[in-house]
């Protein structure tokens, strides 16, 4: 509840402040600061400290998973804050709202991890989504962001009216809103449940880009400023598997193999279209792009299992997703060439930069030693305790394979190739945040239980 | 504590090795931490098996069943002596060779020491797949960045190659994690699972085809030449010498105890894709023009012989391959160490443009010959005893596919000696190349190669005891 009430709280705030504060980089700290509070007091709550003493009884459940959830979303963000903050700045003129956005993104963020009833997960992901649709468009003077903008806020709304139908027809079969296994819990689906549930898959699956319902994602990350497709990429996407996974964990998990077989089909056409067309890019920013689509396809597994080691995978994979591609998005967004010969002999010119890239891609891709691996191998050990996939698996490792090939671009261009970069001074916490990044993904990668303690104490 | 102490050394003064400066300083810290790592290695040589030192263990992974386990035994101790004689071999030999940004190069050597002597002395899955891709990666950088002309794909080519390999391991370990009744990814746990109807088939491939890549086997071998080829030649020192053992070494640690059935059932199939490798390499061998290459191909026969020789669950031929493992990698050192010189010092590989360096430097000649011949397998030489072993193992398992693989070995002497014909005679007044001199480093290194291969070759003894527990428990166990 902490997290909830005091974004949105520090969200007002933030906004409010844009008319006393002229200074711009102030907004930065500021932010910081308000995210480092929540983080802190995130952490105290699932130690049973509440400030807020509320009743939300079949509305919203607090659990540890929930709890570590919010904690990795918010330590991501203050991370992109700290490192990503001079870029917001750069954005436009109205830096006060760009954070006061991310910050209600944050609040739907915590209601998306702890609903337990429909209402509450349609106001979460909205709450997250507007706030994206106006970031998206934050360039104002760029058409490319423009367009982007549109089109995410028609599609997204489409796919918000496709859940409210979901919604409305399970509340049709059920007379409740609640997703919790209180009644009927092994009775087969009806026609109009399964329907209805469909139907929030689909739009789930759309918030999260998974494929068939992922086409909008290249072209809004693309089209949005560089800082903020940083944002929607990791932190915005892991809050959409966290919805899926009390969804899925619910008694509309148990419905006897139907939604095996769907999951398993977006799965595979997720970590189809996602790796093998990030092949064929030559921007660095629309690859990335791409491999969010194919990790999603990873994170999927999560759902397709839903059992103790996917909910701990999703965690991991979510920490280690989300710190890699931050991390890569911040140096990506002060270089002045996007294409992989943009980087060409970054490795000379930057050394350190391009070392923390090295660790960040190889987690991408899911070598050992990086938590990547080992998000990746939570995920395939989730789902071949399920017993029943043979062939899924077999696949995702192909797919990994392929991923290797677009990462290793970066890394071939940096190292390998000769090239001249001219990049911009950068201040020592930058460099500082940066190599803190990699550490943390080494260290997860060595020892997980240093995340995965917080779920069992 | 001995098998933490292997992995730590290389380890730490890689990491070390980074940030240091001064290109000397570095050449000699790597070469003290290799012989530091050596002398380790050697300690370990008289502690009997069962000594508490050549364990360790500790809590790594509880929420997955694994441990930071690691162990000694025969093999290993074997394994590990070839890695850690190598390194202070490829660095006092290459001593004078100057790269670009040598600290960074040691470094990375240093690091894929210690990336090996974890995949040797693991005794846990897990673990075992972790080291498994880190002796990988510091390869791949050192191969893309310091290697020739054609590097950046082919070594992208080699990586790709061995990571889907391990892809398809890392769920055949997934898949026993689950089989085993305590979820636990421990050596003693995952031997002798027995598994549903049919399954142990699958899982058998999953895992050899991770291993054959590695070794290689035909067909997995393509990206081998070309790697070998670009590589600087003290890469492919490490690759050739050691990294290929890596993959014969699972098969015998992992592959055949954990699926004896399997490995049974399918021996003939892969006896078969060995046996065709040996002659088709030896082939190709004969018709190449570059020194890099030939012995490429010599070794993917080489490895296809104990690739044959592994399946056959003859003790004799068990043996053959423990002993040619360590055999075929001091060889191997050797011939490249003598193209590295070579090739450093008149500008080529190519046998078109060699000749006569026989009458300019007799030594090197005498010391490559010596190499050549233990190449080919003659007697008083190391390689003889272990080929000796496997062929009468290949023999008594089917006496056809033991005689179409002896000709590999006439094939072996056809295209070595033509190697040494080529480099080494022929009319040495006509070619313009510059006199071969040996730098004081390398002469004594080749020395110490050359006697090691005499000794070995005339009394085997000690290392057929070194590794006779492990054959005998292996032998037991797939019966």
């Amino acid at each position: 509840m902490n997290t909830i009430i005091l974004s949105a709280v520090f969200g007002v705030v933030l906004m409010l402040s844009g008319i006393f504060i002229e200074n711009k980089s102030a907004f930065k700290n500021i932010a910081a600061v308000a995210l480092a509070i929540l983080l802190s007091l995130n952490i105290a709550e699932s130690y049973g400290f509440q400030i807020f003493r509320i009743n939300t009884g079949v509305f919203l459940h607090f659990s540890k998973f929930g709890f570590l959830f919010n904690s990795i979303c918010l330590g991501a963000t203050l991370l992109y804050t700290i490192l990503s903050g001079r870029d917001i700045e750069n954005v436009g003129n109205h830096v006060a709202e760009y954070f006061a956005l991310i910050f209600f993104v944050l609040c739907g963020v915590g209601i998306v991890t702890a609903y337990t009833n429909l209402l509450m997960l349609f106001i979460g992901i909205e709450i997250i989504s507007i706030p994206l649709y106006i970031l998206t468009g934050s360039d104002k003077r760029n058409l490319k962001g423009n367009e982007a903008s549109l089109k995410y806020f028609l599609m997204g709304s489409f796919s918000t009216g496709i859940m409210l139908m979901g919604i409305a027809l399970l509340y049709g079969t059920n007379g409740s809103f609640s997703v919790d296994r209180v009644s009927r819990e092994m009775m087969p689906l009806t026609y109009l449940e399964a329907l209805g549930l469909i139907l929030i898959f689909v739009s789930l699956s759309f918030k999260v880009s998974a494929a068939p319902f992922h086409f909008w994602t290249p072209d809004v990350y693309d089209g949005a400023p560089t800082v903020f497709t940083s944002f929607m990429a990791t932190i915005v996407k892991v809050a959409g598997f966290a919805a899926f996974i009390r969804l899925f964990e619910s008694r509309y998990g148990n419905m006897g193999g139907q939604t095996d077989r769907l999951i398993a089909v977006v799965i595979v056409l997720t970590l189809a279209f996602g790796n093998l067309t990030a092949v064929f890019q030559q921007s660095v920013k629309r690859m990335l792009a791409y491999s969010s689509i194919a990790q999603a396809g990873f994170m999927m597994f999560a759902v397709y299992a839903v059992n103790d080691a996917a909910k701990e995978g999703l965690l991991l994979y979510a920490a280690s997703y989300c710190l890699a591609t931050i991390a890569i998005f911040a140096v990506l967004v002060k270089m002045e060439d996007y294409s992989f010969e943009g980087f060409n002999g970054f490795a000379k010119s930057e050394p350190l930069l391009a070392g923390v890239l090295v660790v960040c891609l190889l987690s991408l891709a899911g070598i050992p030693l990086t938590s990547g691996f080992l998000a990746k191998y939570y995920m395939l050990s989730a789902a071949i305790k399920t017993g029943q996939v043979g062939l899924l698996v077999v696949l995702a490792v192909l797919f990994a394979a392929v991923s290797v090939y677009y990462y290793f671009r970066v890394i071939q261009a940096m190292y390998f190739k000769e090239g001249n970069v001219v990049y911009p001074a950068v201040s020592v916490s930058y460099k500082f945040t940066l190599v803190f990044i990699a550490a943390l993904i080494i260290a997860l990668g060595i020892f997980p239980n240093l995340l995965l303690q917080f779920l069992y104490f | 504590m001995i098998p933490v102490l292997l992995i730590s050394i290389p380890l730490l003064s890689g990491l070390i090795t980074f940030f240091l400066k001064n290109e000397r300083t570095i050449k000699s810290w790597a070469l003290l931490s290799s012989i530091a790592t050596l002398i380790v290695s050697l300690f370990s040589l008289g502690m009997l098996s069962g000594n508490g030192q050549l364990q360790y263990d500790a809590e790594w992974l509880p929420l997955l069943g694994s441990r930071f386990s690691v162990s000694l035994d025969g093999m290993g101790k074997m394994i590990t002596l070839l890695t850690a004689i190598s390194f202070p071999v490829i660095f006092a030999a290459t001593y004078k060779n100057s790269y670009s940004k040598p600290g960074s190069f040691y470094a990375l050597m240093l690091l894929s020491q210690a990336g090996l002597m974890g995949v040797f002395c693991a005794a846990d899955l897990l673990l075992f797949y972790f080291f498994w891709e880190l002796a990988l990666i510091p390869v791949y950088f050192l191969s893309s960045i310091w290697g020739g002309e054609k590097r950046i794909q082919v070594t992208f080519k080699f990586f790709i190659y061995t990571f889907l390999g391990s892809l398809l391991m890392l769920l055949g370990i997934l898949y026993v994690y689950y089989q085993t009744p305590a979820h636990s990814l421990a050596m003693s746990q995952v031997y002798h699972l027995s598994f549903p109807e049919g399954k142990e088939g699958y899982l058998f491939w999953l895992f050899f085809i991770a291993f054959a890549i590695k070794m290689p086997i035909f067909p997995f071998h393509t990206w081998q030449p070309d790697t070998y080829e670009q590589a600087p030649t003290a890469v492919t020192m490490v690759l050739s010498a050691i990294m290929v053992k890596m993959g014969v070494f699972a098969v015998i640690r992992w592959l055949l105890p954990m699926f004896p059935e399997a490995s049974q059932n399918m021996s003939h199939l892969v006896i078969l894709l060995a046996v065709t490798g040996m002659l088709y390499a030896s082939l190709i061998a004969i018709k190449q023009d570059d020194m890099k290459r030939l012995i490429a191909y010599s070794s993917i026969a080489h490895i296809g012989l104990m690739g044959a020789a592994m399946f056959t669950s003859d003790p004799a031929a068990m043996q053959g391959v423990m002993f040619q493992m360590f055999a075929h990698g001091i060889n191997v050192l050797g011939l490249w160490i003598t193209v590295d010189v070579i090739e450093k010092q008149t500008g080529t590989r190519k046998f078109s443009e060699l000749g006569g360096l026989a009458q300019k430097s007799p030594t090197l000649a005498i010391l490559f010959v010596t190499m050549a011949l233990a190449n080919i397998a003659l007697p008083l030489t190391n390689a003889f005893i272990g080929e000796f072993l496997m062929f009468s193992g290949l023999f008594k398992y089917n006496i056809w596919l033991a005689s179409v693989a002896l000709i590999s070995i006439i094939l072996a002497a056809v295209y070595t000696l033509w190697m040494v014909q080529k480099v080494f005679y022929g009319d040495a007044a006509e070619s313009k190349l510059p006199v071969v001199i040996l730098p004081a480093g390398t002469r004594l290194m080749l020395m110490i190669l050359v006697i090691v291969i005499l000794v070995f070759g005339v009394f085997p003894q000690p290392m057929i005891n070194l590794t006779s527990d492990t054959v005998t428990k292996l032998i037991a166990q797939i019966k």
